[in-house]
């Protein structure tokens, strides 16, 4: 992964990392040191209010420490970061039960490519595999899921397009009953969090799901575009409110985008990010390892 | 979160009650206040550095207009100026001068680029066009499916060849049969693709030089981040590309990208897609953007639409009302007709500024069919109860909650809500100010 998002992020280099460094190496710890930290900061979407915060506990560590060396801050500033994304991700999957993972976020995040992707991980690691297509709103999603489930042995339980997708996921799990799966993953159409009807059909479809199953083996996996801007943290945070959500996966860190809105994001919600998109091939997902992201941004 | 820009302003200068120029020292607080707005609104870190720069030097030594106030002077100059570095006009689909004119949506994946084909081709056919599309995504599964699946909707043809895996190929084939079936206006929808993917960017170049579109739109989500300047700067080097098609503006992004992306490449934004209903592209407005960006709201839109649909008798007669502590239930009734029929619901929702602190507006979380429930829980009652509330007791609100096919809990909810506006009313009219009341387009707007 590394090198991967090394590769990314190579392009940007003159941009935010060049500005980083330089920063960095820089010898002075005056107010312009961190002003320009926190615009750096601001410049990969994390925000006005985490950047704040940060560069404010920043200062006062700085102070407390007595550091004034720009490198060490450079570590304790990678340190900080890190803590905050650190969260367990662990057990989001029961071994041995039939889960049930509900991807869920707006529209153009790659909620189906992603679901291909886990698809992938899961039988490399000789789980069975169903896919409820309830994405029953998009043009062709139903066909688009089709298309992966073809691709990669999986079962797609679907109905028409336009019908209820509670129906489908339960469809899907007596499916998954009857064929002894694993886990489900559960497509769903992209909508806005503001948009009060549809976040009321994802509760109703949780509803149903965790009706059918123990309730413990439902969970909900917010899918978040890597460019999403500031408007990023009113989705994860309607997102949550509607459905409580388990785990967010990152998607589309290949592009320039830095994904700093994550940081925003756990600054108030602690959500574990369980894994970064960095490709369209199935295999291009990588677990999230918190030391590798923030060290990929100062690189 | 952050409140909202205009309190904050107002915050600043409830403190300074002097009029005339406005200082340095002043301009500077209210520069920064906007200066956070903006960057919460996702417009790029340097456009909003230099945009400041020059709203300061305008806004220095300013005469305070008397019917401003210096907040909203300020706010006057940033509106002007952020309406200005967005075009000024409003964004146009433009033609070739010979038939048929070509348009080729590129993007990053997930932008909308699909959906705005299909919406584009509706538009078009609105003006009266014949459009075609021609889906030239070959690499997203089931992308041809979609295009098919959208063109059968709105009976626009659509050329797809399964078998080719060459893009040119595709769309030079695509506007040969585009021209013999007689279409005017032809629509290429091109596969999603990163702006640092060189082959990829490749493929589109050649699409370019193979039939030289008479436009080529960048489609761009309006949710995207600091990293939009980037991406349309990728754009433009490569292909030049002529617009902006902005989508998703139906969430609660403020769509600052737009902004940094005219003022970076200086191409404009001439259409947004504003809910996922297929008749839902429409002009770009600057001025709107502007309201939005800054968290305003789109408030002059509606008051516009206020002023268009509210009968100014009635309006005063039910001033007049409020100012005795006369009105009922039924006024309640027949505000809430008026603000539906101000337009649909979600419109009029979009269109109202965000309460400081939340990414709520007052409606939030009230939908169309919550009126209508409200609705007919007041029309399940008598005159005498619509008149005097207080008469509702148990065995009433019960026939009514079984009358108009609700709850007594909703019933109790509303007669609550009713009795505070009345409290919030009475406080208006102490206050004696015709004009405070006036100036909110519905005195219920809390309900």
């Amino acid at each position: 992964m590394i090198n991967r998002l090394k590769d990314g992020l190579k392009k940007s280099r003159e941009g935010f990392l060049g500005q980083f460094t330089g920063l960095f190496r820089g010898s002075l710890l005056d107010e312009d040191f961190w002003e320009s930290m926190e615009e750096i900061l601001i410049q990969a979407d994390v925000g006005i209010c985490a950047t704040t915060k940060i560069s404010n506990e920043l200062r006062g560590l700085a102070k407390k420490l007595n550091i004034k060396d720009p490198e060490e801050l450079k570590e304790l500033f990678k340190k900080e970061i890190v803590k905050l994304l650190t969260i367990n991700n662990d057990n989001l999957v029961d071994g041995g039960y039939l889960n049930l993972l509900l991807f869920v976020g707006v529209n153009g995040v790659g909620k189906t490519t992603t679901i291909a992707k886990m698809a992938h991980k899961f039988i490399n690691s000789g789980e069975k595999v169903i896919f409820a297509a309830a994405d029953t709103f998009r043009a062709a999603a139903i066909e688009q899921l089709q298309e992966w489930g073809s691709r990669l042995g999986v079962d797609v339980i679907k109905h028409q397009r336009g019908g209820d997708p509670a129906a489908v996921v339960f469809d899907a799990i007596n499916a998954a009953n009857t064929r002894k799966a694993d886990i489900i993953l559960v497509d769903t159409a992209g909508r806005l969090h503001t948009n009060v009807n549809l976040m009321e059909e994802l509760k109703k479809i949780k509803r149903v799901a965790k009706n059918e199953l123990s309730k413990g083996l439902v969970k909900t996996v917010l899918v978040m575009d890597a460019t999403t801007g500031q408007n990023g943290i009113l989705q994860a945070k309607l997102f949550n409110e509607a459905l409580n959500l388990d785990a967010i996966i990152l998607t589309k860190l290949d592009g320039t985008a830095k994904g700093g809105i994550v940081i925003a994001i756990e600054e108030e919600l602690k959500i574990p990010i369980w894994f970064v998109g960095v490709g369209e091939k199935p295999d291009d997902l990588q677990n999230f390892d918190p030391q590798v992201f923030v060290e990929a941004l100062f690189e | 979160m952050f409140e909202s820009l205009s309190t904050k302003l107002q915050n600043i200068f409830s403190k300074l009650k002097t009029y005339g120029r406005l200082n340095e020292k002043q301009v500077e607080e209210v520069l920064r206040e906007i200066k956070l707005a903006l960057l919460e609104a996702d417009v790029n870190f340097k456009v909003v550095k230099s945009f400041i720069a020059k709203v300061k030097e305008r806004a220095v030594g300013v005469e305070v207009m008397k019917s401003l106030t210096p907040a909203q002077q300020i706010i006057k100059i940033v509106n002007e100026e952020l309406i200005d570095l967005m075009g000024g006009a409003p964004g146009k689909i433009t033609f070739a001068p010979k038939s048929p004119t070509i348009y080729m949506l590129v993007g990053l994946q997930g932008s909308g680029k699909t959906t705005s084909a299909a919406k584009l081709a509706n538009y078009l056919k609105t003006m009266g066009k014949k459009p075609f599309l021609i889906a030239a995504d070959i690499y997203r599964p089931a992308a041809i499916d979609q295009l098919e699946s959208l063109g059968k909707e709105l009976s626009v043809s659509v050329y797809s060849d399964r078998k080719s895996n060459k893009c040119e190929e595709i769309v030079r084939s695509g506007i040969k049969q585009g021209i013999a079936k007689g279409s005017d206006t032809i629509i290429i929808d091109t596969a999603g693709r990163l702006h640092i993917d060189d082959e990829m960017m490749d493929e589109l170049e050649n699409v370019k030089r193979a039939v030289r579109p008479h436009q080529i739109l960048l489609v761009v989500d309006a949710m995207t981040g600091q990293d939009a300047v980037n991406i349309a700067v990728s754009f433009r080097d490569k292909l030049d590309f002529d617009g902006l098609i902005l989508t998703k503006l139906d969430g609660d992004a403020r769509g600052g990208a737009a902004l940094s992306i005219r003022a970076v490449t200086g191409k404009s934004i001439k259409l947004v897609s504003l809910s996922e209903k297929i008749d839902s592209l429409q002009i770009f407005y600057p001025e709107r953007m502007a309201s939005r960006i800054l968290g305003m709201g789109d408030v002059l839109t509606l008051i516009e639409k206020a002023e268009a649909t509210i009968n100014k008798e009635e309006a005063a007669s039910l001033m007049e009302r409020i100012q005795k502590q006369e009105f009922t239930l039924n006024d309640f009734l027949a505000q809430m007709q008026q603000i539906k029929s101000m337009g649909s619901f979600d419109q009029v929702l979009g269109m109202l500024p965000k309460l400081p602190g939340s990414s709520k507006n007052a409606f939030s979380g009230v939908d169309e069919e919550r009126i209508k429930r409200v609705e007919a829980i007041i029309k399940s009652m008598t005159q005498e109860e619509r008149k005097d509330p207080k008469t509702m007791n148990g065995n009433r609100r019960l026939r009514v909650a079984k009358g108009s096919g609700t709850t007594t809990s909703e019933v109790n909810r509303l007669l609550k809500q009713f009795s505070e506006t009345k409290k919030m009313m009475k406080q208006f009219s102490n206050l004696g100010s015709r004009a405070k009341i006036s100036r909110k387009i519905s005195p219920f707007f809390n309900f």
